[in-house]
Protein backbone atom coordinates (compact mmCIF):
# COMPACT_ATOMS: atom_id res chain seq x y z
CA UNK A 1 0.00 0.00 0.00
CA UNK A 2 2.62 2.33 0.82
CA UNK A 3 4.52 1.52 -2.09
CA UNK A 4 1.21 1.87 -4.29
CA UNK A 5 1.23 5.35 -2.89
CA UNK A 6 4.93 6.12 -3.42
CA UNK A 7 4.88 5.10 -6.98
CA UNK A 8 1.83 7.64 -7.04
CA UNK A 9 3.54 10.10 -5.98
CA UNK A 10 6.59 9.66 -8.27
CA UNK A 11 4.26 9.16 -11.29
CA UNK A 12 2.82 12.42 -10.44
CA UNK A 13 6.41 14.66 -9.66
CA UNK A 14 7.27 13.10 -13.07
CA UNK A 15 4.31 14.23 -14.97
CA UNK A 16 5.15 17.67 -13.84
CA UNK A 17 7.63 20.24 -16.24
CA UNK A 18 10.80 20.51 -14.64
CA UNK A 19 11.40 17.03 -13.45
CA UNK A 20 14.24 14.89 -12.54
CA UNK A 21 14.30 11.69 -14.65
CA UNK A 22 17.70 10.99 -14.48
CA UNK A 23 19.60 11.68 -11.45
CA UNK A 24 23.19 10.61 -10.82
CA UNK A 25 24.26 11.51 -6.62
CA UNK A 26 27.95 10.65 -5.96
CA UNK A 27 28.44 7.78 -8.59
CA UNK A 28 31.00 5.82 -8.40
CA UNK A 29 32.58 2.92 -10.77
CA UNK A 30 36.21 1.34 -11.02
CA UNK A 31 37.38 -1.74 -12.72
CA UNK A 32 39.92 -3.61 -10.74
CA UNK A 33 42.92 -0.44 -10.05
CA UNK A 34 41.87 1.97 -13.23
CA UNK A 35 39.08 4.38 -11.55
CA UNK A 36 36.36 4.87 -14.49
CA UNK A 37 33.90 7.39 -12.42
CA UNK A 38 35.22 8.83 -9.18
CA UNK A 39 32.44 11.06 -8.40
CA UNK A 40 29.89 12.05 -10.74
CA UNK A 41 26.72 13.49 -10.28
CA UNK A 42 24.30 15.42 -11.95
CA UNK A 43 20.43 15.64 -13.35
CA UNK A 44 18.71 15.33 -16.17
CA UNK A 45 15.36 17.76 -16.28
CA UNK A 46 11.93 15.94 -18.18
CA UNK A 47 11.98 17.08 -21.78
CA UNK A 48 15.78 18.65 -21.50
CA UNK A 49 19.30 17.17 -22.95
CA UNK A 50 22.48 16.12 -21.49
CA UNK A 51 25.67 16.20 -23.67
CA UNK A 52 28.24 14.30 -21.96
CA UNK A 53 31.78 15.12 -23.68
CA UNK A 54 34.80 13.88 -22.78
CA UNK A 55 38.50 12.26 -24.33
CA UNK A 56 37.69 8.36 -24.94
CA UNK A 57 37.67 6.19 -21.32
CA UNK A 58 37.20 9.64 -19.32
CA UNK A 59 33.36 7.29 -18.64
CA UNK A 60 31.09 8.72 -21.20
CA UNK A 61 29.68 5.26 -22.54
CA UNK A 62 30.05 3.87 -18.53
CA UNK A 63 27.60 6.59 -17.30
CA UNK A 64 25.08 5.46 -20.02
CA UNK A 65 25.62 1.65 -18.57
CA UNK A 66 24.95 2.49 -15.36
CA UNK A 67 21.68 4.23 -16.14
CA UNK A 68 20.22 1.08 -18.43
CA UNK A 69 21.79 -1.30 -15.20
CA UNK A 70 24.01 -2.64 -18.18
CA UNK A 71 27.10 -1.90 -15.45
CA UNK A 72 26.54 -1.77 -11.82
CA UNK A 73 28.24 1.21 -10.10
CA UNK A 74 30.22 0.81 -6.89
CA UNK A 75 28.51 2.82 -5.01
CA UNK A 76 26.18 5.85 -5.05
CA UNK A 77 22.71 6.62 -5.94
CA UNK A 78 21.10 6.40 -9.35
CA UNK A 79 17.72 7.61 -10.20
CA UNK A 80 15.67 6.99 -13.19
CA UNK A 81 12.03 8.22 -13.78
CA UNK A 82 11.22 8.00 -9.82
CA UNK A 83 13.12 4.29 -9.38
CA UNK A 84 16.33 4.02 -7.88
CA UNK A 85 18.08 1.25 -10.19
CA UNK A 86 21.19 1.22 -8.23
CA UNK A 87 19.06 -1.20 -5.41
CA UNK A 88 17.12 -3.00 -8.48
CA UNK A 89 17.60 -6.57 -10.03
CA UNK A 90 17.79 -7.39 -13.67
CA UNK A 91 14.61 -8.60 -13.02
CA UNK A 92 13.29 -5.68 -11.83
CA UNK A 93 15.38 -3.20 -13.68
CA UNK A 94 13.11 -4.60 -17.16
CA UNK A 95 10.11 -2.27 -15.51
CA UNK A 96 12.40 0.52 -15.48
CA UNK A 97 13.75 -0.26 -19.13
CA UNK A 98 10.30 -0.74 -20.45
CA UNK A 99 10.82 3.57 -20.32
CA UNK A 100 14.00 3.46 -21.41
CA UNK A 101 15.92 3.51 -25.21
CA UNK A 102 19.79 2.95 -26.16
CA UNK A 103 21.68 3.50 -28.93
CA UNK A 104 24.34 1.99 -29.30
CA UNK A 105 27.92 2.98 -30.47
CA UNK A 106 27.68 0.69 -33.33
CA UNK A 107 23.83 0.62 -33.97
CA UNK A 108 23.83 -2.91 -32.38
CA UNK A 109 21.26 -4.05 -34.80
CA UNK A 110 20.43 -7.35 -34.74
CA UNK A 111 22.24 -8.79 -37.64
CA UNK A 112 19.97 -11.78 -38.42
CA UNK A 113 16.68 -9.45 -38.72
CA UNK A 114 15.18 -7.58 -41.29
CA UNK A 115 15.25 -3.85 -40.34
CA UNK A 116 11.23 -4.13 -40.01
CA UNK A 117 11.91 -6.90 -37.59
CA UNK A 118 14.70 -4.50 -35.78
CA UNK A 119 12.52 -1.98 -35.60
CA UNK A 120 9.36 -3.73 -34.29
CA UNK A 121 11.42 -5.79 -31.88
CA UNK A 122 10.84 -4.84 -28.34
CA UNK A 123 6.80 -4.74 -29.36
CA UNK A 124 7.19 -8.10 -31.41
CA UNK A 125 8.86 -9.95 -28.75
CA UNK A 126 8.30 -8.22 -25.23
CA UNK A 127 4.39 -6.74 -25.23
CA UNK A 128 1.13 -8.09 -26.56
CA UNK A 129 0.34 -5.40 -28.73
CA UNK A 130 -1.62 -6.65 -31.48
CA UNK A 131 0.56 -7.83 -34.82
CA UNK A 132 -0.94 -5.12 -37.24
CA UNK A 133 -0.68 -2.32 -34.59
CA UNK A 134 3.08 -2.85 -34.43
CA UNK A 135 3.32 -3.06 -38.08
CA UNK A 136 1.56 -0.04 -38.32
CA UNK A 137 3.69 1.80 -35.22
CA UNK A 138 6.93 0.30 -37.22
CA UNK A 139 5.48 2.19 -40.34
CA UNK A 140 5.64 5.16 -38.52
CA UNK A 141 8.89 5.23 -36.89
CA UNK A 142 10.32 4.03 -39.94
CA UNK A 143 8.33 7.07 -41.53
CA UNK A 144 9.45 9.63 -39.01
CA UNK A 145 13.07 8.52 -39.81
CA UNK A 146 12.80 8.65 -43.70
CA UNK A 147 13.54 4.89 -44.20
CA UNK A 148 10.32 3.10 -44.41
CA UNK A 149 11.64 2.22 -48.39
CA UNK A 150 13.90 0.09 -46.54
CA UNK A 151 12.42 -1.82 -44.03
CA UNK A 152 12.78 -5.41 -45.53
CA UNK A 153 16.51 -4.95 -46.00
CA UNK A 154 18.79 -6.17 -43.55
CA UNK A 155 21.08 -4.10 -42.01
CA UNK A 156 24.13 -5.47 -43.81
CA UNK A 157 22.98 -3.89 -46.94
CA UNK A 158 22.53 -0.27 -45.35
CA UNK A 159 25.01 2.33 -44.82
CA UNK A 160 26.48 3.20 -41.73
CA UNK A 161 24.04 6.63 -41.41
CA UNK A 162 20.98 4.64 -42.07
CA UNK A 163 21.56 1.82 -39.64
CA UNK A 164 22.10 4.53 -36.58
CA UNK A 165 18.63 5.98 -37.77
CA UNK A 166 17.39 2.60 -37.50
CA UNK A 167 18.71 2.00 -34.10
CA UNK A 168 16.85 5.35 -33.33
CA UNK A 169 13.54 3.95 -34.55
CA UNK A 170 14.17 1.36 -32.99
CA UNK A 171 15.12 2.96 -29.20
CA UNK A 172 11.96 4.97 -29.99
CA UNK A 173 9.32 2.58 -31.47
CA UNK A 174 7.79 1.66 -27.56
CA UNK A 175 7.36 5.33 -27.29
CA UNK A 176 10.14 5.85 -24.33
CA UNK A 177 10.52 8.97 -22.35
CA UNK A 178 14.27 9.02 -21.81
CA UNK A 179 16.58 8.06 -24.86
CA UNK A 180 20.34 7.68 -24.15
CA UNK A 181 22.62 8.12 -27.15
CA UNK A 182 26.05 6.74 -27.03
CA UNK A 183 28.14 8.28 -29.96
CA UNK A 184 25.07 8.19 -32.55
CA UNK A 185 27.09 10.16 -35.14
CA UNK A 186 31.07 8.61 -34.55
CA UNK A 187 32.56 7.19 -37.94
CA UNK A 188 30.00 8.91 -39.85
CA UNK A 189 30.52 12.22 -42.69
CA UNK A 190 29.12 15.18 -41.59
CA UNK A 191 26.01 15.08 -43.66
CA UNK A 192 24.70 11.78 -42.55
CA UNK A 193 25.51 12.78 -39.28
CA UNK A 194 23.52 15.75 -39.47
CA UNK A 195 20.76 13.65 -40.43
CA UNK A 196 21.10 11.42 -37.16
CA UNK A 197 21.52 14.65 -34.91
CA UNK A 198 18.01 15.50 -36.76
CA UNK A 199 16.82 12.52 -35.64
CA UNK A 200 17.92 13.67 -32.09
CA UNK A 201 16.51 17.72 -31.95
CA UNK A 202 12.87 15.82 -33.62
CA UNK A 203 12.43 13.43 -30.89
CA UNK A 204 12.88 16.04 -28.69
CA UNK A 205 11.03 19.09 -29.66
CA UNK A 206 8.11 17.36 -31.04
CA UNK A 207 8.10 13.69 -28.82
CA UNK A 208 9.17 15.23 -25.61
CA UNK A 209 11.82 12.86 -25.30
CA UNK A 210 14.69 13.48 -22.41
CA UNK A 211 18.02 12.63 -23.92
CA UNK A 212 21.70 12.32 -22.61
CA UNK A 213 23.72 12.63 -25.74
CA UNK A 214 27.03 10.94 -25.37
CA UNK A 215 29.73 11.86 -28.01
CA UNK A 216 33.43 13.29 -28.55
CA UNK A 217 32.27 14.76 -31.88
CA UNK A 218 32.27 18.85 -30.70
CA UNK A 219 30.13 19.53 -34.12
CA UNK A 220 27.26 17.30 -33.36
CA UNK A 221 27.44 18.62 -30.20
CA UNK A 222 27.08 22.28 -30.43
CA UNK A 223 24.31 21.66 -33.31
CA UNK A 224 22.26 19.20 -31.20
CA UNK A 225 22.49 21.92 -28.54
CA UNK A 226 21.79 25.16 -30.31
CA UNK A 227 19.07 23.80 -32.66
CA UNK A 228 15.25 23.33 -31.63
CA UNK A 229 12.28 21.53 -34.37
CA UNK A 230 9.12 23.32 -34.72
CA UNK A 231 6.73 21.54 -37.40
CA UNK A 232 4.87 24.35 -39.48
CA UNK A 233 1.60 24.95 -40.51
CA UNK A 234 2.27 22.88 -43.55
CA UNK A 235 3.37 19.53 -41.08
CA UNK A 236 6.63 19.67 -42.89
CA UNK A 237 9.20 19.88 -39.75
CA UNK A 238 11.97 22.34 -39.90
CA UNK A 239 15.24 22.47 -38.02
CA UNK A 240 16.48 26.07 -37.00
CA UNK A 241 18.68 27.27 -34.29
CA UNK A 242 17.28 27.40 -30.83
CA UNK A 243 15.86 30.54 -29.05
CA UNK A 244 16.67 31.33 -26.31
CA UNK A 245 14.81 29.70 -23.40
CA UNK A 246 15.22 26.61 -25.99
CA UNK A 247 19.09 26.78 -25.76
CA UNK A 248 18.79 26.73 -21.85
CA UNK A 249 17.13 23.20 -22.34
CA UNK A 250 20.52 21.62 -23.52
CA UNK A 251 23.53 21.57 -20.80
CA UNK A 252 27.33 19.90 -21.14
CA UNK A 253 29.02 17.97 -19.20
CA UNK A 254 32.75 17.36 -19.46
CA UNK A 255 34.40 14.28 -18.12
CA UNK A 256 37.89 14.10 -16.99
CA UNK A 257 39.40 11.48 -14.84
CA UNK A 258 36.15 10.23 -13.96
CA UNK A 259 35.16 13.84 -12.85
CA UNK A 260 33.10 16.28 -14.04
CA UNK A 261 35.32 19.17 -15.17
CA UNK A 262 32.69 21.77 -16.26
CA UNK A 263 28.62 21.62 -16.57
CA UNK A 264 27.07 24.64 -18.43
CA UNK A 265 25.35 25.64 -21.61
CA UNK A 266 26.85 25.65 -24.72
CA UNK A 267 27.27 29.56 -24.53
CA UNK A 268 29.07 28.97 -21.23
CA UNK A 269 31.34 25.93 -22.60
CA UNK A 270 32.32 28.47 -25.52
CA UNK A 271 33.26 31.53 -22.90
CA UNK A 272 35.25 29.29 -20.60
CA UNK A 273 38.76 30.20 -19.85
CA UNK A 274 39.48 26.67 -18.09
CA UNK A 275 43.11 25.44 -20.37
CA UNK A 276 41.71 21.61 -20.81
CA UNK A 277 38.57 22.85 -21.77
CA UNK A 278 40.34 25.15 -24.32
CA UNK A 279 42.36 22.28 -25.47
CA UNK A 280 39.32 20.16 -26.07
CA UNK A 281 37.11 22.60 -28.39
CA UNK A 282 40.10 23.76 -30.57
CA UNK B 1 56.01 -19.17 -11.11
CA UNK B 2 53.31 -19.05 -8.07
CA UNK B 3 51.95 -16.31 -9.08
CA UNK B 4 51.02 -17.79 -12.42
CA UNK B 5 49.59 -20.51 -10.60
CA UNK B 6 47.27 -18.60 -8.46
CA UNK B 7 45.90 -16.27 -11.87
CA UNK B 8 45.28 -19.34 -13.42
CA UNK B 9 43.60 -21.09 -10.48
CA UNK B 10 41.54 -18.26 -10.03
CA UNK B 11 40.85 -17.99 -13.44
CA UNK B 12 39.70 -21.44 -13.60
CA UNK B 13 37.22 -20.77 -10.52
CA UNK B 14 35.55 -17.86 -11.97
CA UNK B 15 34.85 -19.66 -14.99
CA UNK B 16 33.35 -22.85 -13.40
CA UNK B 17 31.61 -20.28 -11.46
CA UNK B 18 30.49 -18.28 -13.86
CA UNK B 19 29.29 -21.45 -16.16
CA UNK B 20 27.16 -22.88 -12.82
CA UNK B 21 25.29 -19.64 -12.86
CA UNK B 22 24.39 -19.92 -15.85
CA UNK B 23 23.48 -23.34 -15.84
CA UNK B 24 21.15 -22.28 -13.20
CA UNK B 25 19.62 -19.22 -14.56
CA UNK B 26 18.79 -21.56 -17.81
CA UNK B 27 17.36 -24.24 -15.70
CA UNK B 28 15.13 -21.68 -14.05
CA UNK B 29 14.01 -20.04 -17.13
CA UNK B 30 13.32 -23.22 -18.68
CA UNK B 31 10.53 -23.73 -16.62
CA UNK B 32 9.23 -20.37 -15.85
CA UNK B 33 7.51 -17.85 -18.84
CA UNK B 34 8.30 -16.13 -20.93
CA UNK B 35 9.23 -18.92 -23.32
CA UNK B 36 10.34 -17.83 -26.57
CA UNK B 37 8.57 -20.70 -28.50
CA UNK B 38 9.46 -19.10 -32.01
CA UNK B 39 13.54 -19.52 -31.10
CA UNK B 40 12.29 -23.03 -29.50
CA UNK B 41 11.19 -24.45 -32.42
CA UNK B 42 13.49 -22.58 -35.47
CA UNK B 43 16.45 -23.91 -32.72
CA UNK B 44 14.97 -27.71 -32.87
CA UNK B 45 15.31 -26.96 -36.27
CA UNK B 46 18.80 -25.93 -36.95
CA UNK B 47 20.05 -28.38 -33.83
CA UNK B 48 17.91 -31.20 -34.80
CA UNK B 49 17.29 -31.65 -38.44
CA UNK B 50 20.35 -29.19 -39.50
CA UNK B 51 23.07 -31.77 -37.75
CA UNK B 52 20.59 -34.60 -39.46
CA UNK B 53 23.12 -35.58 -42.75
CA UNK B 54 26.53 -35.26 -40.43
CA UNK B 55 25.30 -37.50 -37.74
CA UNK B 56 24.00 -40.04 -39.94
CA UNK B 57 27.24 -40.23 -41.88
CA UNK B 58 29.39 -40.70 -39.08
CA UNK B 59 26.74 -43.53 -37.87
CA UNK B 60 26.88 -45.15 -41.31
CA UNK B 61 30.51 -45.37 -41.64
CA UNK B 62 31.48 -45.99 -37.72
CA UNK B 63 29.02 -48.83 -37.87
CA UNK B 64 30.42 -50.27 -41.36
CA UNK B 65 34.06 -49.87 -39.70
CA UNK B 66 33.35 -51.80 -36.49
CA UNK B 67 31.90 -54.62 -38.24
CA UNK B 68 34.78 -54.72 -40.99
CA UNK B 69 37.10 -54.69 -37.80
CA UNK B 70 35.52 -56.98 -35.62
CA UNK B 71 34.41 -59.68 -38.14
CA UNK B 72 38.36 -59.81 -38.66
CA UNK B 73 38.91 -60.45 -35.18
CA UNK B 74 36.33 -62.27 -34.80
CA UNK B 75 37.15 -64.87 -37.73
CA UNK B 76 39.88 -65.82 -35.78
CA UNK B 77 37.83 -67.59 -33.17
CA UNK B 78 35.38 -68.90 -35.68
CA UNK B 79 32.58 -66.34 -34.22
CA UNK B 80 31.78 -64.57 -37.59
CA UNK B 81 28.44 -64.68 -37.00
CA UNK B 82 27.94 -62.73 -33.70
CA UNK B 83 29.30 -59.64 -35.96
CA UNK B 84 26.09 -58.16 -35.48
CA UNK B 85 25.91 -58.28 -31.58
CA UNK B 86 29.54 -56.57 -31.50
CA UNK B 87 27.98 -53.47 -33.37
CA UNK B 88 24.98 -53.30 -31.82
CA UNK B 89 26.12 -53.43 -28.27
CA UNK B 90 29.10 -51.18 -29.05
CA UNK B 91 27.21 -48.35 -31.16
CA UNK B 92 24.05 -48.51 -28.79
CA UNK B 93 25.80 -48.14 -25.89
CA UNK B 94 28.84 -46.16 -26.34
CA UNK B 95 29.81 -45.49 -30.02
CA UNK B 96 26.65 -43.87 -30.99
CA UNK B 97 26.38 -41.42 -28.10
CA UNK B 98 29.96 -40.67 -27.57
CA UNK B 99 30.01 -39.98 -32.00
CA UNK B 100 27.11 -38.31 -32.09
CA UNK B 101 27.96 -36.12 -29.02
CA UNK B 102 31.31 -34.76 -30.95
CA UNK B 103 29.74 -34.44 -34.35
CA UNK B 104 27.14 -32.13 -32.08
CA UNK B 105 30.26 -30.24 -30.60
CA UNK B 106 31.70 -29.49 -33.96
CA UNK B 107 28.48 -28.29 -35.56
CA UNK B 108 26.35 -27.04 -33.00
CA UNK B 109 28.99 -26.25 -30.77
CA UNK B 110 31.29 -23.74 -32.60
CA UNK B 111 27.96 -22.08 -33.99
CA UNK B 112 26.57 -21.35 -30.94
CA UNK B 113 29.44 -19.61 -29.51
CA UNK B 114 30.42 -17.96 -33.05
CA UNK B 115 26.90 -16.43 -33.11
CA UNK B 116 26.92 -15.52 -29.65
CA UNK B 117 29.90 -14.37 -29.11
CA UNK B 118 29.39 -11.78 -32.16
CA UNK B 119 26.46 -11.06 -30.73
CA UNK B 120 28.80 -9.98 -27.26
CA UNK B 121 31.15 -7.97 -29.26
CA UNK B 122 28.68 -5.99 -31.77
CA UNK B 123 26.75 -5.06 -28.31
CA UNK B 124 23.75 -7.19 -29.71
CA UNK B 125 23.67 -8.74 -26.42
CA UNK B 126 23.28 -5.39 -24.62
CA UNK B 127 21.06 -3.95 -26.77
CA UNK B 128 18.76 -7.03 -26.10
CA UNK B 129 19.17 -6.53 -22.14
CA UNK B 130 18.70 -2.44 -23.11
CA UNK B 131 15.31 -3.65 -24.76
CA UNK B 132 13.82 -5.47 -22.00
CA UNK B 133 15.04 -9.43 -23.20
CA UNK B 134 16.71 -11.53 -20.72
CA UNK B 135 19.47 -13.15 -23.07
CA UNK B 136 19.34 -16.42 -20.81
CA UNK B 137 15.63 -16.73 -22.01
CA UNK B 138 15.90 -15.57 -25.43
CA UNK B 139 19.05 -17.25 -26.74
CA UNK B 140 20.26 -20.05 -24.08
CA UNK B 141 17.02 -21.72 -22.98
CA UNK B 142 16.25 -22.68 -27.00
CA UNK B 143 19.42 -23.71 -27.61
CA UNK B 144 19.28 -26.05 -24.65
CA UNK B 145 15.96 -27.56 -24.91
CA UNK B 146 16.88 -28.25 -28.55
CA UNK B 147 20.46 -30.07 -27.62
CA UNK B 148 18.79 -31.43 -24.32
CA UNK B 149 15.78 -32.64 -26.54
CA UNK B 150 17.29 -33.66 -30.20
CA UNK B 151 20.35 -35.12 -28.83
CA UNK B 152 19.18 -38.69 -27.93
CA UNK B 153 16.75 -39.00 -31.15
CA UNK B 154 20.26 -37.98 -33.17
CA UNK B 155 21.42 -40.80 -31.13
CA UNK B 156 19.17 -43.14 -31.93
CA UNK B 157 19.39 -42.84 -35.27
CA UNK B 158 22.85 -42.28 -35.16
CA UNK B 159 22.67 -46.15 -33.81
CA UNK B 160 20.07 -47.58 -35.92
CA UNK B 161 22.78 -46.42 -39.59
CA UNK B 162 25.67 -47.30 -37.53
CA UNK B 163 23.94 -51.04 -37.66
CA UNK B 164 22.75 -51.11 -40.81
CA UNK B 165 26.03 -50.32 -41.99
CA UNK B 166 27.54 -53.29 -40.42
CA UNK B 167 24.73 -54.93 -41.68
CA UNK B 168 26.17 -53.90 -45.14
CA UNK B 169 29.65 -54.73 -43.99
CA UNK B 170 28.50 -58.16 -42.89
CA UNK B 171 26.66 -59.05 -45.69
CA UNK B 172 28.59 -58.07 -48.37
CA UNK B 173 31.91 -58.42 -47.31
CA UNK B 174 32.19 -61.05 -44.83
CA UNK B 175 29.13 -62.72 -46.49
CA UNK B 176 27.11 -63.42 -43.32
CA UNK B 177 23.55 -64.26 -43.64
CA UNK B 178 21.37 -61.52 -43.30
CA UNK B 179 19.08 -63.53 -41.16
CA UNK B 180 22.03 -64.58 -38.88
CA UNK B 181 23.25 -60.84 -38.38
CA UNK B 182 19.68 -59.32 -37.68
CA UNK B 183 19.05 -61.87 -35.12
CA UNK B 184 22.58 -61.49 -33.61
CA UNK B 185 21.43 -57.79 -32.63
CA UNK B 186 18.79 -58.01 -30.96
CA UNK B 187 20.07 -61.22 -29.05
CA UNK B 188 22.58 -59.12 -27.85
CA UNK B 189 20.92 -56.70 -26.51
CA UNK B 190 18.81 -55.22 -23.29
CA UNK B 191 16.52 -53.40 -22.36
CA UNK B 192 19.26 -51.69 -20.04
CA UNK B 193 21.28 -50.98 -23.03
CA UNK B 194 18.87 -48.86 -24.51
CA UNK B 195 18.36 -46.94 -21.47
CA UNK B 196 22.06 -46.67 -21.18
CA UNK B 197 22.27 -45.61 -25.02
CA UNK B 198 19.34 -42.71 -24.45
CA UNK B 199 20.24 -41.31 -20.57
CA UNK B 200 23.63 -40.50 -22.12
CA UNK B 201 22.67 -38.33 -24.98
CA UNK B 202 20.68 -36.38 -22.68
CA UNK B 203 23.73 -35.76 -20.58
CA UNK B 204 25.83 -35.03 -23.19
CA UNK B 205 23.23 -32.84 -24.77
CA UNK B 206 22.73 -30.73 -21.99
CA UNK B 207 26.68 -29.98 -21.20
CA UNK B 208 27.49 -29.14 -25.31
CA UNK B 209 24.88 -26.48 -25.60
CA UNK B 210 25.70 -25.15 -21.86
CA UNK B 211 29.50 -24.98 -22.66
CA UNK B 212 28.81 -22.83 -25.72
CA UNK B 213 26.70 -20.53 -24.48
CA UNK B 214 28.41 -20.06 -21.61
CA UNK B 215 31.75 -19.39 -23.75
CA UNK B 216 30.16 -17.27 -26.05
CA UNK B 217 28.39 -15.26 -23.87
CA UNK B 218 32.01 -14.60 -22.30
CA UNK B 219 33.26 -13.40 -25.46
CA UNK B 220 35.98 -10.43 -24.96
CA UNK B 221 38.35 -8.95 -28.10
CA UNK B 222 36.55 -8.34 -30.64
CA UNK B 223 36.46 -10.93 -33.79
CA UNK B 224 39.88 -12.59 -32.80
CA UNK B 225 37.98 -13.51 -29.40
CA UNK B 226 34.91 -15.06 -31.51
CA UNK B 227 37.49 -17.67 -33.01
CA UNK B 228 39.14 -18.01 -29.66
CA UNK B 229 35.38 -18.59 -28.11
CA UNK B 230 34.75 -20.50 -31.08
CA UNK B 231 37.52 -22.77 -30.71
CA UNK B 232 37.14 -23.24 -26.67
CA UNK B 233 33.65 -24.47 -26.76
CA UNK B 234 34.96 -27.33 -29.36
CA UNK B 235 37.76 -28.29 -27.27
CA UNK B 236 35.75 -27.93 -23.95
CA UNK B 237 32.83 -29.39 -25.21
CA UNK B 238 34.55 -32.68 -27.00
CA UNK B 239 36.67 -32.99 -23.77
CA UNK B 240 33.16 -32.72 -21.49
CA UNK B 241 31.50 -35.25 -23.96
CA UNK B 242 34.59 -37.89 -23.20
CA UNK B 243 34.92 -37.01 -19.11
CA UNK B 244 31.30 -37.07 -18.63
CA UNK B 245 30.98 -40.54 -20.88
CA UNK B 246 33.45 -42.32 -18.50
CA UNK B 247 31.12 -41.24 -15.15
CA UNK B 248 27.97 -41.48 -16.68
CA UNK B 249 29.03 -44.94 -17.94
CA UNK B 250 30.03 -45.89 -14.50
CA UNK B 251 27.05 -43.96 -12.12
CA UNK B 252 24.28 -46.20 -15.22
CA UNK B 253 26.36 -49.38 -15.02
CA UNK B 254 25.82 -49.18 -11.01
CA UNK B 255 22.41 -48.20 -11.27
CA UNK B 256 21.09 -50.70 -14.19
CA UNK B 257 22.97 -53.43 -14.25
Amino acid sequence: MVQGSEAQTAKQILSETGAPVVMFDRVQLAFDDKVVLADLSFTLIKGHTKIILGASGSGKSTALKIITWLLKADAGVVWVNGQRVDQLTEHEMMSVRADLGMIFQEGALFDSLTVRENVGYKLYEETAMPLEDVDRRVEEVLGFIGLIEHADKMPSELSGGQRRRVAIARAMAFKPSILLYDEATTGLDPITATTVDDEIIKLRDLEGVSSIVVTHQLRDAFYVATHMAERGPDGAVRIMPASGDKAEEAEFIMLKDGLICFEGTAEELRRSADPYLKTFLS
Amino acid sequence: MFQAIERWLKGAALEAQEYVRLTMAAVRCTFTPPIYRHDVVEQFDLIGVGSLTVVLLSGLFTGAALAMQTGLTLDRFGARPVVGQLVSISMIKELGPVLTALMLTGRIGSGIAAELGSMVVTDQINALRALGTDPVRKLVVPRLLAGFCMAPVLTALADFVGIFGGWVVARFTLQVNSGVYWSSVTNGLYMQDAWMGLIKPLVFGFLIVTIACHVGLRTAGGTAGVGKSTTVAVVAGSVAVIAADFFVTQLLATLLY
